[in-house]
């Protein structure tokens, strides 16, 4: 297969429809009505995977847009954790949410347990800019 | 001396009394206060432009350390300022970098290496040395997507999801390409995200969708599928008023992400105003603040903004050139390269001239979004607090749009398409509820939504069942597939595809890319595929072929080749038999009537569909009934109103004669009078009614009698140009077609008799 060139393969759903798959490794075309209603596509197919926003970070990047890229490659890392993951930790990083050792703590679970590490550094900035702010809980 | 005690009010001016009653003193004015940040974008204690990059990290920003930062500054100058290009880019002085932004010659891609390391005191510099023209050329070319869009609220102040859905269909129809809603009861929410989806999938496949709730239910919906973006996610230019929106740029950032991480399109809000709205400006002006969260939303790597002070915008509405600083956070959050959805979705202001003033600067550049939300709905039922547009305002949006030939991405829809598009909606959504056993929708509330204009003209709902089943829609886990299975088992497979097909975007995440719309055939269309490329007069984004084509369509367009096309309305029927050659009459009591070349013959009807018939039978029985004979001619060599009614003067035994156009327009003229003169005249043909014509024989008939009658008081509107001149232009061209040079005068023999009608 083709590797991608981020300045011609954009939109990848009809320029390279070949690079994409679902989490659960479908082609773009097979989710048709007739699978829907088969119930061989669920929720969980409608979902973007890891690679394809890998994929999208280096299109954002060749445009440009490098914080749009780094948004993308950390939402690739986000695509492991289950939702009620996600919303909790967007909880703790609210503001006098967390203390400075809980949000480490998400920050090492996310390194050790989802290869996350781009968010991770995320989340430790964060400690160290709201502690220095004195937006950390008391 | 006694001093006089003045007791009696001063007198007033009648005309201070009529501007005192001006809807624009309504509107609320205040006086600038800068310490406390009541001041557009120019606080003596907004910060001086500097930068400082130390081993690639920024240590110094506008006047500022880095040990000093707040978290704002901490995170514009870690994520949003790019340290390679900040140090030459702030070199450069603010009034040449507003040059490259004005200039076409400069691309949109220079400016870009400049303002990725620009810092936010600089980015205010450079604008301050701007005037609103400027700012428009500057947004021209800046604005991300070559391709302007559109977006609208759909919402109802009884939550009522059978009108969500039928106001989404037609908000689709029309051309937005993005529609968001929100709720009075926050618990109706799932009930209406699935209404505002499987109407705005009826009206024009690929419509975007969200539900503006707080930031973590807003994320559920749309991780299950039930909308398709997201928008509402605030940010502030405070510290403390970040802190009160419960959020920190980290918090927001991580958010971003983990929409993209579902294949969610999403963007920011910010805007003027809401720092010293919630009271913690420090002292800052409202667009040095503004421009502090552009760049959070850049930091943060989200693809775009929705800005233009928004909810806020009575605030910078308030204070002088507070509207000019609304134009230029537009124009920032476009220079940084990100989507912008720019405003005009707020009532704004009692005056409609005032109304259209403030959107002009985003409609004639053109932007992502002209509006962040034209509401779609009555604004009574707006559930954002009103927008400064609603559905009173299509027509004259479209209008605006024709005259200037810019792409304000809406378009006229005929009645019966928008009435099949509510009603195809309405019963979609029954089929859908239907599906999933929700409260049920009936047929009566079909039948009343799809003519109702809001709210008011719809059957109440029985609230309680809409509730529990809106919570059952969150506790089953109802997702957007379910709501396509349920479009097609109700029968709107074509419904479900285009609802599928949003769905599909999620796998590829084309969606997430600055600028993107999907297309009614579901092709992404953004900043990637569709980058601006505006570089001067010729080219750019144009309205040119099908799309000019259809913008050039409006309610009513007189046609050109037909501009007579309501003739059938004339129950009686005129006939003229030409008699032969008209000739000077010799009896001292006659009035002799000229008519027009066309007159009857092309035409039937006057401008304003007045038939020609009951013209001429009021003219002849106004004559009559003063005892005068009446005689009329057919001048068929001219079709100027002077010549026929001069000419007819000339035929007449009594030297009176009246001149009478197709359109209406009438004259009574004398023999010895100059050509150009005229005893009476009526150039508003609009204005023209049988009476009048009725009087105007009347006074025709007295002047052939010597008498010198009043003139019949010759009616003004001023408005009847703006409506009729066009059409009379044209009805003129066809009465000048119908003109033969040289042609003598022929007399007419006059039947007038009701029109068969069987």
């Amino acid at each position: 297969m083709n590797p991608l060139d981020p300045r011609r393969d954009y939109p990848l759903a009809s320029q390279r429809p070949e690079l994409l798959r679902t989490p659960t490794g479908k082609r773009l075309d097979e989710i048709t009505m007739e699978a829907v209603l088969a119930g061989e596509v669920t929720a969980d197919d409608l979902r973007i995977t890891a690679e394809t926003l890998r994929l999208q970070a280096q299109i954002a990047e060749s445009a440009g847009r490098p914080q749009l890229g780094q948004n993308f490659r950390r939402a690739a890392e986000m695509t492991g954790l289950p939702d009620e993951k996600v919303l909790s930790i967007y909880n703790a990083l609210r503001p006098r949410a967390s203390t400075r050792r809980q949000l480490l703590d998400i920050a090492d679970e996310l390194e050790r347990d989802h290869s996350a590490t781009l968010c991770a550094r995320l989340v430790r900035e964060a400690a160290e800019v709201y502690e220095r702010r004195g937006v950390l809980a008391p | 001396m006694k001093v006089k005690k003045e007791t009696a009010a001063p007198r007033r001016s009648r005309r201070t009394e009529l501007l005192e009653n001006r809807p624009v003193n309504l509107d609320g004015f205040v006086e600038e206060w800068p310490e406390v940040g009541m001041v557009a974008m120019d606080s003596p204690f907004d910060p001086s432009p500097s930068v400082r990059v130390h081993d690639g990290v920024i240590v110094e920003m506008d006047g500022k350390a880095r040990e000093d930062f707040d978290f704002l500054d901490r995170f514009i100058a870690d994520h949003a300022i790019d340290p390679a290009a900040a140090e030459r880019a702030m070199a450069l002085d603010s009034a040449e970098i507003a040059h490259m932004l004005v200039d076409p010659k400069v691309s949109r891609a220079d400016v870009l290496a400049v303002s990725r390391g620009l810092t936010p005191a600089k980015l205010l510099d450079v604008v301050k040395t701007m005037n609103a023209v400027e700012m428009m050329m500057a947004l021209q070319k800046m604005r991300a997507r070559r391709t302007p869009a559109n977006q609208a609220h759909s919402t109802s102040a009884r939550d009522n999801p059978v009108q969500v859905a039928a106001d989404a269909a037609e908000a689709g129809l029309r051309g937005f390409r993005e529609l968001e809603t929100t709720l009075g009861v926050v618990r109706y929410a799932p009930l209406v995200a699935i209404a505002l989806q499987v109407g705005a999938q009826t009206g024009r496949p690929g419509v975007l969708t969200q539900c503006a709730l707080e930031e973590a239910t807003e994320l559920e919906l749309g991780m299950r599928g039930i909308t398709a973006y997201a928008e509402t996610i605030s940010v502030y230019g405070t510290e403390q008023v970040f802190c009160d929106g419960d959020d920190t740029p980290w918090s927001k950032a991580f958010l971003a992400s983990a929409y993209a991480s579902r294949g969610i399109k999403m963007r920011f809000t910010s805007g003027t105003g809401s720092e010293v709205q919630m009271g913690n400006a420090e002292g800052k002006s409202m667009l040095y603040l503004e421009v502090r969260c552009i760049l959070v939303a850049k930091g943060a790597g989200v693809q775009g903004l929705q800005n233009g002070s928004i909810s806020c915008i009575g605030v910078p509405g308030a204070v002088p050139a507070g509207i000019r600083a609304v134009l230029a956070e537009n124009l920032i959050a476009s220079t940084v390269d990100l989507e912008c959805a720019s405003g005009n979705d707020q009532s704004f202001s009692h005056s409609d001239m005032r109304r259209t003033a403030r959107l002009l600067p985003q409609l004639l550049p053109g932007t992502d979004f002209i509006c962040s939300g034209y509401s779609a709905v009555p604004n009574y039922d707006n559930m954002f607090a009103g927008s400064n547009l609603d559905p009173e305002d299509f027509d004259d949006w479209n209008t605006i749009q024709r005259d200037l030939q810019v792409d304000g991405a809406l378009r006229h829809v005929p009645e019966t398409e928008i009435l099949a598009a509510r009603n195809r909606a309405a019963r979609a959504l029954q089929g859908v509820f239907a599906h999933l056993g929700l409260s049920p929708i009936t047929d009566k509330e079909i039948e009343a939504v799809t003519y109702a204009h809001g709210s008011k003209d719809l059957p109440p709902r029985d609230v309680l069942e809409d509730l529990k089943a809106a919570q059952s829609v969150m506790d089953r886990g109802v997702t957007g597939l379910d709501i396509v299975k349920g479009l097609e088992a109700g029968g709107f497979p074509d419904i479900a595809e285009a609802l599928l097909g949003v769905l599909r975007q999620r796998v590829s995440g084309d969606l997430l890319h600055t600028s993107a719309i999907l297309t009614p055939e579901l092709t992404t269309l953004s900043a990637v595929n569709d980058p601006n490329d505006y570089a001067g007069p010729g080219s750019g984004y144009r309205p040119s072929g099908e799309r000019w084509e259809e913008m050039k369509r409006l309610r009513h367009v007189v046609s050109a080749r037909n501009p007579d096309a309501q003739a059938d309305a004339a129950a009686r029927e005129l006939l003229l038999n030409e008699k032969g050659a008209a000739r000077p009459g010799r009896r001292s009591g006659e009035v002799v009537i000229g008519v027009s070349p066309a007159f009857g013959d092309v035409f039937t009807t006057t401008i304003v569909g007045v038939p020609l018939a009951d013209v001429l039978r009021e003219l002849l029985a106004g004559v009559e009934e003063q005892g005068v004979h009446a005689r009329v001619v057919r001048v068929r060599s001219s079709s100027d109103l002077a010549v026929i009614a001069h000419t007819a003067a000339r035929l007449s035994g009594s030297g009176i004669g009246v001149g009478v156009l197709s359109r209406g327009t009438t004259m009574i003229h004398q023999r010895d009078l100059l050509r150009l003169s005229n005893l009476e005249l009526f150039p508003q043909a609009p204005l023209m009614d049988l009476d009048t014509y009725r009087r105007i024989g009347r006074n025709a008939a007295r002047y052939a009698t010597g008498d010198s009658p009043e003139p019949v008081p010759s009616r003004n509107d001023h408005m009847a140009r703006p409506s009729w001149q066009a059409k009379a232009a044209l009805l003129h061209i066809k009465e000048t077609e119908s003109v033969r040079p040289g042609a003598e005068p022929v007399e007419l023999d006059v039947l007038i008799r009701m029109r068969h009608t069987g």
